[in-house]
Order: C-alpha cells, then structure tokens, then sequence
C-alpha cells in the first residue's frame, strides 16, 4: 500500500447561521484517505459540499468537526498555529475556480514567481524554478505577457505553474475549469494528467463534469455534504442508480452499455471512450442476447 | 477594444532611457526638477532646452507625442503666462492701457516660467512615465522607500496595493463593459437626456460593479494566502534591480548639468528671471 498524504477523519463543517439563516451542515461526517501520487476526483452537485470540502482541505475553513491530517500530522488539532499552516502549504496548493481571480502579478512570470517570493527563495532559485514551471505547462512564450489579455485556459495553467513553482506535492484544483470554453477545458486537464503522471503530483479535483472526473484513478461523489459513493470510475459509473437518484448524471457511453446490459446483452460498464464502446456495442449486438 | 488602452503613458521601447534602473530615473527626475529650478539666466534655460531636446531624441519617441502631452497644460500655461504679464512690475514699461501696465520684465519672465513648466512636463514624463511600465514604477518607489520599513510605513503594502490596482484595471475595464452591455440589451440608454439622467443611468452599472470588485477582492486575497503571502517580512523578488554603470553615468551627467546652470547663472547672467 501507498504513502497516505491526505487523510480526513469524520470532517464536519457547519457554515454558521444567523437570526435570517440556519446554520448549515455543507460537510457531514466525511473521511477519506487519499496516496501518495493519485488523481481523485470529487463529484458533485452544486451544493454538494464539494467546494466546502475543498476550502477545509487546503485549511482555508477550519472544520467544525473532525480532523484533517496532511502526511500523517493533524493540522485541525488545538495547538496548530497560523505558522504551521502556512508550513504545511508549502505542500499543498490549490487552483481557484475563476482565473481572473487568483493572478496577482501584471506580467505572468512575475505571477508565477509569486509563490516562491513569499517563500523566500533566493532569486536565482527561483528564476530557474519558474522557468521550468512554465516550460511544464507550455507557457513559456507567454512569460513576459500581460496576464489580462491570455484566453482563460491559459490563466488557470499560469496558475498552475504559480504552485507548481513552489513545488508542491498535492494540488487541489477547484472547479478550475468550470469558467472555461472546452477548448480550454481540455488545455487544462491535459495539463493536470501531465502533472499526474509524469511529475507524480498528488491530484484532488472538484469537478460536475463527468468526463474530466472519468480520467481519474478515484471518484469520491458526494451529495448533500456526505459521500454518497467512492471508487474506481468503472466501479461508480457501473453502479449508476443512485447517482441518478441525486440527479448526477454518468457518461454517455456507460448509460447505454448499462441499459444494453439490462436488456440482456453480455457488455462491460467502465468504457469512456466512444469509439471502444461503438466496438463492443457492435460486437454484442453481433453475439445477440444471451 | 478599450482594455487595450497603454495604462499611464508607457511607449514601448529599447532606449538607453527604457533601460535605465527605475530607481535612478526616480532620482534623475528629482535631480533635474533641482536643476531647472536653479535655472535663472537665459543662457541656463537654453542648456536645458538643449539637454531636455537631448533626452528626447535618445528615447526615440516621436516629439509629437511629447509636445502633444502638452495640451493638458494649455489652460496652465497661459493662466501664468497672464499673471506674469499684467502684473509684473519692471523698469521697461512698454505700453500701458489705463491701470493696465505691461513691462519688458513681465514679458520675459512669462516666456522663461512657461518654459519652466514645460521642462519638467518633458523631464518627468521623458524619465518616468514614457519610458517606465507603472509596474516597474512601484517596485522603484518600493525599493527606494525601503529605508522607511524601519519607521514601520508598510511600504511593501502600498507597493503590494499599487500593483494590485493595475493588475486589475483592464480586468474591471472589462467588466464594466460587459456590464453596460447587458444593461443596454434590457434598453439603458447612457448617452442621450440630461447630464442628470445620464449620471443616473451609471448607478445600475456601479453597483454591480462594486459588488463584483469587492468579491473578486475577497478570492484573490483567498487565492494569495493560499500562495503563503505573509506580507512583505522575509520575502524574496525574482527580479533584483540592480544598479550598473550607465544609471551612475545618468545621474553623474545630471549633476554636471546642474554645476553648468549655477555656473552659467553667475557668468552669462543676461536677461533672466527677476525672482
């Protein structure tokens, strides 16, 4: 078994209420443990409690129960301090939904170097690390560009470089490709599937989309602030009913497999890709019904 | 598109002027505005009409810009040009119209004032706003005022404010004019009734404006967090400036033009200012 780098333990998170509003449970008793080098994605509704979720792992929300525990050390106990947060992301970074949102600098190697700035890194080690940042997201071209006039995939992969720069091991993305144009999209997850697999990166990403989610290794679906299925995406997507119960959908190319199979016919569920299925769905009909 | 626009006045370039460390053309600008104040003689002003001309040419924008950014002057420029006129008093009177008095003093004094401003508009906008991106601007003034981190001025805050602000000006330009648009497809009109209707037709575009502003406000500072921003203790910058021998060549020219005014004030003192 792999190294556990991020565990949650029973995590609740209650967003307080006031005399208007109740208090509302966004995180309900969640525990997880998630490897060393995977790629989680965690599925959900608006109002899931995903983003919840996300804030409390990146320790921007402090749970209101439960415990987070980043490489086995419990950063939601009593004598964690502000400095110790700030030790622990230097390990985990996290890309915002809107890219506009999250470039602080005007020229985008200076964003990129952001980070490393605050760290205190010295600038030659820095200027070789950002360099290298944005070679891996295929950005370097644009390093003396002003931020404001890229297309937004090529923001949200400026600020990828941004915590990749800082040499992070987790990253956290947060519906980061939720504002962008498929175009786009898929820039920015063939960036993530980069980082994944080729620099071993940890991956935690917040998606509703259900193909994005089908490239990972897990899905962790969450519905109404509590994990309501946890898996491979053969094993979730193969299982589609109570997905469909909470209103999620699964992809295309599973529904039908999954209604074929329901009408007798001998098909796998976990097939994503259109033209594999096209084939198993031609050779099955060919078999006939069992 | 008018996110476009050149923020400042910024021109693209290479020169020898572009070049410089923002931090010495800071200093530059505040020595030469010494400079042509220690001007008083004829001979003076026209050394530095000379060096300012100079500064120009090096720089390598066109001088129609330059004399163009002068029209903001205009109302300046001849409101003490009057003044000087009409109400200084000389030895040479050269027509006098009823209580009006106009003296050949008044004449030359007006001519070498305007010629003042007119100066230091060249001077500044040659060595900072032309020449410097407002970006490195900041990172100037943040540098030069480090010293006063010692009396704690948050300078790196302000410094951290300023760049902010322009990061997020083409950005909020944007916005707005997404916002009118929506606002003029559900049939806002901002151009036509009177200056008080249009004001009131602004309102509907401020206050999601604002709004906006102030949640984009709430992420980023979310966003720079997350990136470990502590504030400006124990912070490193990728880009170090660094002075070289052209900014101490600047700044030495400087200097000796400003020795060749005193000494031009004193021997070829001429026609000049009377004050």
């Amino acid at each position: 078994m792999k190294n556990i780098v991020l565990e949650a333990k029973n995590l609740t998170y209650e967003y307080p209420g006031d005399e208007d509003t109740p208090a509302v449970k966004a995180v309900q008793d969640v525990s997880f443990a998630i490897e060393e080098g995977s790629f989680t994605a965690i599925l959900g509704h608006n109002g899931s409690g995903k983003s919840t979720l996300a804030k409390l792992l990146c320790m921007i929300y402090a749970p209101t129960g439960g415990q987070i525990l980043l490489n086995g050390k419990n950063m939601s106990a009593e004598d964690v301090t502000e400095a110790d947060i700030m030790e622990a992301r230097r390990e985990i970074g996290m890309v915002f939904q809107n890219p506009d949102n999250q470039i602080v600098a005007t020229v985008v190697e200076e964003d990129v170097a952001f980070g490393c700035e605050n760290l205190g890194i010295p600038p030659a080690e820095i200027r070789r690390r950002v360099d290298e940042a944005l070679d891996i997201v295929g950005m370097t071209r644009y390093a003396r560009h002003a931020p404001h006039k890229l297309s937004g995939g090529q923001k949200q992969r400026v600020a990828i470089a941004g915590t990749i720069a800082m040499k992070r091991k987790i990253i956290i993305f947060d519906e980061s490709t939720a504002m962008l144009d498929p175009l786009g999209r898929k820039e920015v997850m063939d960036t993530i599937l980069r980082l994944n697999r080729e620099d071993g990166i940890t991956v935690l990403m917040i998606t509703h989309y259900m193909n994005e989610a089908a490239m990972a290794d897990r899905i962790i679906v969450m519905n109404k602030g509590q994990i309501l299925d946890d898996g491979t995406p053969g094993e979730v997507f193969s299982r589609p009913e109570p997905l469909w119960k909470v209103g999620l959908d699964v992809p295309q190319t599973t529904e039908l497999l999954y209604k074929l199979k329901k009408d007798g016919y001998d098909v796998p569920l976990d097939v994503f890709d259109p033209e594999i299925c096209a084939k198993i769905i031609a050779r099955a009909l060919e078999r006939g019904r069992s | 598109m008018k996110s476009d626009i050149a923020f400042g006045q910024y021109c693209e370039g290479d020169s020898l002027l572009h070049r410089l460390d923002p931090r010495a053309k800071i200093i530059l600008a505040v020595l030469y505005i010494v400079v042509i104040f220690l001007a008083k003689s004829a001979a003076s002003f026209g050394l530095l009409l000379l060096f300012s001309a100079a500064l120009v040419g090096v720089s390598g924008i066109s001088p129609r810009i330059v004399l163009g950014s002068m029209k903001a002057l205009t109302f300046i420029i001849i409101f003490t040009a009057v003044i000087n006129i009409f109400w200084m008093q000389g030895e040479v009177l050269l027509f006098a119209l009823g209580p009006v008095k106009v003296y050949l003093e008044g004449i030359i004094n007006a001519v070498l004032i305007v010629l003042r401003i007119m100066l230091l508009l060249v001077c500044t906008s040659m060595l900072l706003t032309y020449t410097t991106t407002p970006i490195a601007l900041t990172d100037g003034i943040e540098q030069l005022l480090a010293p006063l981190n010692k009396l704690h001025v948050p300078v790196h805050e302000f410094a951290m404010m300023m760049s902010i602000a322009l990061r997020f000006i083409p950005t909020l330009i944007e916005e707005t004019e997404k916002i009118m648009n929506a606002q003029k497809a559900r049939g806002a009109d901002f151009s036509e009734g009177s200056l008080l209707q249009r004001a009131k037709a602004l309102i509907p575009i401020l206050v999601p404006l604002f709004v906006s502003a102030f949640r984009r406000a709430d992420e980023l500072a979310t966003a720079m967090e997350c990136r470990c921003y502590t504030g400006g203790a124990g912070r490193t910058r990728m880009n170090v400036l660094r002075y070289d021998w052209k900014d101490f060549a600047a700044i030495g020219v400087v200097v000796l033009l400003g020795a060749a005014v005193v000494v031009l004030n004193i021997l070829v003192p001429g026609i000049g200012l009377a004050m």
